[in-house]
């Protein structure tokens, strides 16, 4: 086979970007726009997957877009185009001009305050190219594969393993006097079998991810966590309907501290959408619950030195000692409810939750008896009443240890009770995403079954 | 040339100075190495949105996506590459790129000249975006709000948004087929929030297809969404906290068909049974449903959201039986699939947009009406749950286990519709659901037009439905113990 190497993204690029955003900003003055505000990216990756231990898939990817807003006074309106020709480009501040026409004013919109735009704008280390090029990537997904495959005669099928390697560039800039550029890489390995035996088939997966592929979690590792991970769930029984303390793993304890995110987004408290209006300064979690947004971690996945608006993004405590200490803003919604933006146009960045002493098996012996989560399907999270009904398989536990798997159960209560009832945070701390948190132990919920 | 392709060659191809000679010989790149099948897949697609929240449409957009995605296969594999730029120097980048998949030299010789694919005519190639004045979808919106607020005092936030797309695709495949189709899809949708003695609850309604925004004035149907999502909204400040446990489960026409999506329709996909991943995989001809019940996947609905003229790869959707009288007949097969497991393809291979990898997808999948009465199923149930509007819902297609939400429900006593319930998520395990389908009603109804169906991080327009419905045993996820 070829090899099809990915080239780095060259410096010109980044300077041909910040001059198209420029000249963006520039046509939409000279269309009578009174502010402006753009944003050009490109980016390029490289994916493969290998399934019992042939290539299955080899995918290029290359993609690149021109995003603008322009302002009418108060008015505004958006357009994007991923052709970015100079009369695309016009054609695409056109088309936001003409929405912005039939827009109403809005007294809260416009661009980010000048005084909260990033000055300076630190290195966070996020761009590490890789390019591996196919067949190294395929050499990699195939081992990883294989491990799986061996470390145990019930993984009987695959679904494959992936290697993804990807960079981009982002460029935002806008009238205040903003310009900043952001290049960024993110390096995956992932590997998902299935496990059969009588009783029943099992798929489950193991995947890592890191802007530095020298910080990848190694094949051997991902191939046999991907194995037990499978093997371990063969045999789940359903359990009876009970009330039962729940410990969620640390790979799904990250949705929980995602709902928590939607409550306190502030498009969420000016439409009063949210279970957690109006709780700023009350406790919101269990005392000694504290979360932390650390938006310039040297190589985090969430890292960003400015949020999508330009705003300088800075470390804060969400919540300290259980206490709401504040919300997740943009300036729009800052705005309207009377207050600051706090750097969060475009989410929050590195969001933690400080992590306990003990390890999962320490959990699982504080817990003694209840239910171990490893996955949560389906939707039921309502955000306006804090209901929350989710799809569950995991493990039954009795006396600290687990004793079978489980399946085709439900767990439910509410969030606003579900937060206050946390016991313990675990110190398995999953590092591979935007939230980063260690498996949570909840008092109580109610667990539907037979 | 028929006027459907002449006009989607204008639209995509001309500009670029790319004509049917540059197309061959981009194939013939292709096919120089040993390949099953290639194809190019040309889209342009221009989309907007406007949404209200506050009595004022304060926001809207335009965005233009355009390119082309390279497909080379052999044996298993793919190759994929693509530009978004429709042009020659691109593309020939992007060919070389996917064909590195296979060896060098050709087993086929590309083709010389192209036929056309015999596409269905399901909707007008109209462009939705050009269908009302701007001022008009302003209009529309505030006019939602209006309706929504006239109905209660108690509605304190009305969010309503309008969108539309045209989407213009032309598929050249290396067996020297090409296929076009131009692609209108609008959506409406309203959501709004009540409050009473501080409590708050939430509705949402909304519909969409295949046809220009002017659908939504004619029937009064916009103004219908607002009424609708206001009375779920109300009937949700009523509701108890739901039961937990394993119960009857009657479920209404329409949306809930959910159901057959999450618990029978992902686990018949073409791919997954290949591989043997799913829980119904080496399954067909087996008893997977009772009696009553008849499913099909029908991509060929006039105006429906999920259909299509022709699937992505070029082939004229169907009405494919899945579950026939309770017996497992048929997967659903795109080109890869079916190649690979030597049946017909079925018109479900299906991509998000020209950067991503067809395969096997739903269109709309639905139920067949059977004999009962719709009163009589719920007058059959002494204790159980009968819930009519849903929110999402996800299945785990090996182990076979699947959710969906309810969005408004009620509990069923002594054969009577009593008081509303929470929100709660139901679950199952798809293969043996069905089996428990005791009772299907006469009133067989299709979703209003708002499915999205997600796979492998690919979304696509989708539609389903089914009558009434009487499950025996399903676990309900309430919080309410015995």
């Amino acid at each position: 086979m070829r090899e099809s190497g990915l080239a780095q993204i060259p410096v010109t690029t980044a300077d041909r970007l910040r001059g198209l955003v420029g000249e963006v900003l520039e046509e939409a003055l000279r269309q009578g726009a009174s502010a402006a505000e753009a944003s050009a990216s490109v980016s390029q990756g490289l994916s493969v997957t290998v399934r019992l231990g042939a290539v299955e898939t080899v995918e290029h990817t290359r993609d690149k877009g021109l995003g603008v807003t322009v302002y009418f006074g108060k008015q505004s309106g958006s357009a994007s185009t991923s052709d970015l020709a100079l009369k695309a480009v016009r054609d695409t501040v056109r088309a936001a001009a003409s929405i912005a026409r039939y827009t109403a004013a809005d007294d809260c919109s416009g661009l980010a305050d000048a005084e909260s735009l990033a000055r300076s704008i630190p290195d966070l280390d996020l761009y590490h190219p890789w390019n591996p090029g196919a067949d190294r990537a395929i050499e990699i997904a195939t081992g990883c594969e294989q491990v799986a495959r061996d470390a145990d005669a019930r993984v009987q099928n695959s679904e494959g393993a992936s290697v993804s390697s990807h960079e981009g560039l982002e460029v935002y800039g806008n009238t205040n006097g903003f310009l900043g550029a952001l290049s960024a890489t993110r390096h995956s390995l992932s590997c998902a079998v299935v496990a059969r035996e009588a009783s029943g088939m099992q798929r489950d997966y193991w995947y890592t991810v890191a802007r530095d592929v020298r910080d990848l979690e190694s094949s051997e590792s991902v191939g046999r966590r991907a194995a037990e991970r499978t093997v371990r769930r063969l045999s789940a029984q359903k359990l009876t309907t009970r009330q039962t303390p729940v410990l969620y793993e640390a790979p799904v304890a990250s949705s929980l501290l995602s709902h928590f995110i939607g409550a306190v987004r502030g498009s969420s408290l000016y439409r009063e959408a949210s279970f957690l209006l109006g709780q700023l300064d009350k406790a919101v979690f269990a005392p000694g619950v504290r979360l932390h947004e650390q938006p310039h971690l040297r190589k985090g996945l969430g890292s960003a030195p400015f949020d999508n608006e330009g705003v300088e993004t800075r470390e804060r405590d969400l919540v300290s000692d259980g206490i709401l200490r504040g919300y997740v803003l943009d300036s729009y919604s800052a705005r309207k409810l009377g207050m600051q933006t706090t750097g969060n146009a475009g989410g929050v960045h590195n969001l933690t939750i400080q992590p306990g002493r003990d390890d999962l098996p320490g959990l699982l012996a504080r817990m003694h008896t209840g239910l171990l989560v490893t996955e949560l399907i389906g939707f039921g999270v309502n955000t306006v009443t804090g209901d929350y009904s989710r799809g569950a398989a995991g493990f039954w536990v009795e006396n600290g240890q687990i004793q079978y798997p489980v399946e085709e159960i439900t767990i439910a209560g509410n969030l606003r009770d579900m937060f206050r009832q946390i016991v313990a945070v675990g110190a398995d701390v999953d590092l591979r995403g935007n939230i980063r948190t260690g498996s949570i132990l909840l008092e109580n919920m109610m667990l539907a079954g037979s | 040339m028929s006027g459907m392709l002449r006009q989607v060659h204008d639209a995509l191809l001309d500009p670029a100075g790319i004509g049917d000679g540059e197309i061959s010989s981009l194939m013939a790149r292709l096919l120089e190495y040993r390949l099953d099948f290639a194809d190019l897949y040309f889209q342009y697609s221009r989309h907007e949105s406007w949404t209200l929240e506050e009595g004022q449409v304060k926001t809207g957009s335009h965005n233009i996506e355009q390119g082309v995605g390279v497909r080379a296969t052999a044996g298993e594999k793919t190759g994929f590459a693509y530009s978004d730029d429709i042009l020659f120097p691109a593309l020939l980048e992007a060919v070389t790129a996917a064909r590195t998949i296979a060896h060098s030299g050709s087993s086929f010789v590309a083709p010389s000249a192209w036929r056309q694919v015999r596409a269905l005519d399901l909707y007008r190639p109209l462009d939705p975006l050009a269908s009302l004045e701007d001022g008009e979808k302003v209009k529309l919106l505030e006019q939602v709000e209006v309706e929504a607020r006239r109905q209660d005092p108690r509605v304190k936030q009305v969010m309503a948004s309008l969108s539309g797309v045209q989407e213009t695709v032309l598929v050249v495949r290396s067996d020297g087929m090409q296929a076009a189709d131009i692609r209108p899809l609008v959506r409406l949708n309203v959501t709004v929030i009540v409050e009473q003695g501080g409590r708050r609850e939430q509705g949402s309604h909304g519909g969409g297809g295949r046809f220009s925004y002017q659908d939504f004035l004619d029937h009064g149907a916009a103004s219908a969404y607002a009424r609708e999502a206001v009375r779920q909204a109300l009937v949700n400040l009523e509701a108890s906290p739901a039961p937990a446990g394993t119960m009857k489960v009657v479920l209404g026409p329409g949306w809930p068909g959910i159901l057959l999506h999450e618990a029978i329709g992902h686990g018949l996909e073409g791919d997954f049974n290949r591989k043997g991943t799913s829980a119904f995989s080496g399954r067909i001809g087996e008893r997977v449903a009772s009696d009553e019940c008849t499913v099909v996947d029908d991509g060929s609905l006039s105006g429906r959201r999920g259909s299509l003229n022709v699937d992505d790869e070029g082939t004229p959707t169907q009405q494919t039986v899945l579950i026939e009288k309770g017996i497992l007949r048929c997967y659903l097969q795109d080109l890869l699939n079916a190649r690979l497991t030597g049946v017909a393809p079925t018109g479900n291979g299906r991509r998000e947009s020209y950067a991503h990898i067809p395969m096997p997808r739903m269109t709309n999948t639905f139920m067949l009406a059977g004999k009962h009465d719709p009163a009589e199923i719920i007058e059959s149930v002494d204790r159980g749950l009968y819930a009519v509007n849903f929110g999402g819902g996800q299945v785990d297609i090996t182990s076979g286990k699947f959710v969906f939400s309810t969005s408004e429900a009620y509990l069923i006593e002594n054969g009577r519709v009593t008081r509303p319930v929470k929100g709660a998520t139901l679950i199952g395990n798809g293969p043996d659901v069905l089996t428990r389908v005791t009772r299907v009603g006469s009133d067989m109804r299709l979703d209003p037009g708002v499915g999205t169906c997600g796979k492998e991080g690919q979304s696509v327009p989708v539609g389903v439905g089914q009558p009434t419905l009487l499950i025996e045993g399903l676990t309900v996820g309430g919080t309410q113990g015995a």
